[in-house]
């Protein structure tokens, strides 16, 4: 949707990081991407590669952790996967569905040196 | 910022002052001259500016001799850039490394937790927005919606027919030109406008600075005209309490599922320039399913901002809204009173 914004957000939280733990060089960042958050993970690569250029994170191996998406079937009353957030219930087909999984845009982890 | 319309960030102008944000607006640093010597110093500054600072350091000579000596830098800041520094005196060392040369950390590898959203930073900053504007009552809307949808059409009219019932204050955002703020002002309504230069959505930082210049009133309308734009603007949250997306008959009515996040997160969908239906092959009842399948909660209203066709219930339903939001700050108020009146009894009891 907009990586590269998203991009420039992952390297604020790891350049927060460093501050607050003290490294200076970070080698592979592990981020949380939920099926249903919007996000291009291709784009996301590439994006990503362009903006720690020159930062702390040049050239760290960027690892996607993809999350499943569920959601609350109001007419089944009960939790399904969700492949598209205007996705339809697997079971009975209704549209009645209230997203509950699968949005996160986390930055879970880090490799640092 | 984005790879699909192709804008970046660092041209942010708040009515025509330039801004420029998501920069650390504190940070220290270290220099290391040639001799070996380190010194660092902290700052902080919001937007672009020069300033001096003086600081005293020793050299260490290669005979071993000792000598410190004062002189005064001058920084020009260009944020997002290097720092240039000029030396007032004809410098006696050159340094060594770039401007901001970190402590060495540990050379072997480690893993560190983070867990943190990436849109923290904004999110942070909307909360904070969200705070100001509880505290004094006022009902902040965030309008997004395609180009040309009649947004601000629609918001001339909003302020037109509000006029004398609500004061109402408008935040306009465009990559360029101030023409709408210009527009929404010569309804006699206070407008500023943010040019987002390449960028494509409006982020809370940039409307936290854009409250700070308007002169909100207790218990008003602040309505936020996103960037015309119907993909990025979804994930920034602002501070408001509603997403208001407009969607005008002139547009495809399957644009709900083509579109789907920024259907998902707003509360409401105005079915603008209704007037024109009858010319036209747009199917209400299909736009209307789209939407729901999106968002089941979403609720949808049918208007003309030209004709003022289904004005009054967009208006009934900003009124809602508003009154809600002023009894809420009426409530915390009244709590804040009691505590007081609670201490002071207490203070007196002793």
């Amino acid at each position: 949707m907009h990586e590269m914004s998203l991009a420039e957000g992952v390297l604020q939280v790891i350049e927060d990081a460093a501050r607050a733990q003290e490294f200076s060089r970070v080698t592979a960042v592990w981020l949380e991407i939920g099926q249903l958050s919007g996000v291009e993970v291709e784009a996301m690569k590439f994006c990503f590669d362009a903006v720690v250029r020159d930062s702390l994170a040049e050239g760290a191996r960027l690892e996607i952790i993809a999350t499943p998406g569920s959601g609350w079937c109001m007419q089944c009353s009960k939790s399904v996967p969700m492949t598209e957030v205007f996705g339809e219930c697997p079971d009975c087909g209704s549209h009645q569905m209230q997203v509950t999984g699968g949005t996160e845009m986390r930055v879970k982890e880090l490799e640092v040196a | 910022m984005c790879t699909t319309c192709g804008c970046g960030s660092g041209e942010v102008k708040i009515d025509g002052h330039d801004h420029h944000h998501g920069e650390d607006h504190e940070h220290g640093h270290e220099h290391v001259h040639a001799d070996g010597t380190r010194h660092s110093h902290g700052h902080s500054h919001d937007g672009d500016h020069a300033h001096d600072h003086d600081h005293a350091h020793p050299h260490v000579h290669a005979d071993g001799t000792q000598h410190s000596h004062d002189h005064d830098h001058h920084h020009d800041h260009g944020h997002g850039a290097g720092h240039d520094h000029q030396h007032r005196y004809a410098p006696v060392h050159s340094h060594a490394a770039p401007a901001h040369s970190h402590a060495p950390g540990v050379s072997a590898r480690r893993m560190v937790q983070i867990e943190q959203d990436i849109l923290a930073k904004n999110n942070a900053y909307a909360k904070q927005n969200r705070e100001r504007l509880a505290e004094r009552g006022i009902f902040a809307l965030n309008l997004v919606s395609s180009p040309g949808s009649g947004k601000t059409t629609l918001l001339c009219k909003t302020i037109e027919m509000l006029k004398g019932c609500r004061a109402v204050a408008v935040i306009e955002g465009d990559q360029q030109t101030s023409q709408d703020a210009e527009r929404i002002r010569a309804t006699g309504a206070p407008a500023i406008q943010i040019n987002t230069g390449k960028g494509c959505h409006l982020d809370a930082h940039m409307v936290g600075h854009a409250m700070e210049k308007l002169a909100l009133a207790e218990d008003s309308l602040l309505a936020i005209e996103n960037v015309g734009n119907l993909v990025c603007p979804a994930a920034f949250d602002l501070g408001e309490a509603h997403k208001v997306v407009i969607l005008s008959v002139t547009e495809g009515e399957d644009k709900p599922i083509k579109y789907p996040d920024m259907f998902r997160a707003a509360s409401l969908m105005l079915l603008n320039k209704c007037d024109l239906l009858p010319y036209l092959s747009f199917k209400v009842d299909a736009a209307i399913d789209f939407a729901r399948r999106v968002n089941p909660t979403i609720q949808v209203l049918q208007v003309s901002a030209t004709t003022g066709q289904g004005m009054d219930a967009w208006l009934d339903w900003i009124e809602v809204g508003a009154g809600e939001t002023a009894t809420k700050k009426l409530a915390t108020v009244d709590a804040l009173k009691r505590r007081v009146a609670e201490l002071e009894a207490r203070l007196a009891a002793r």
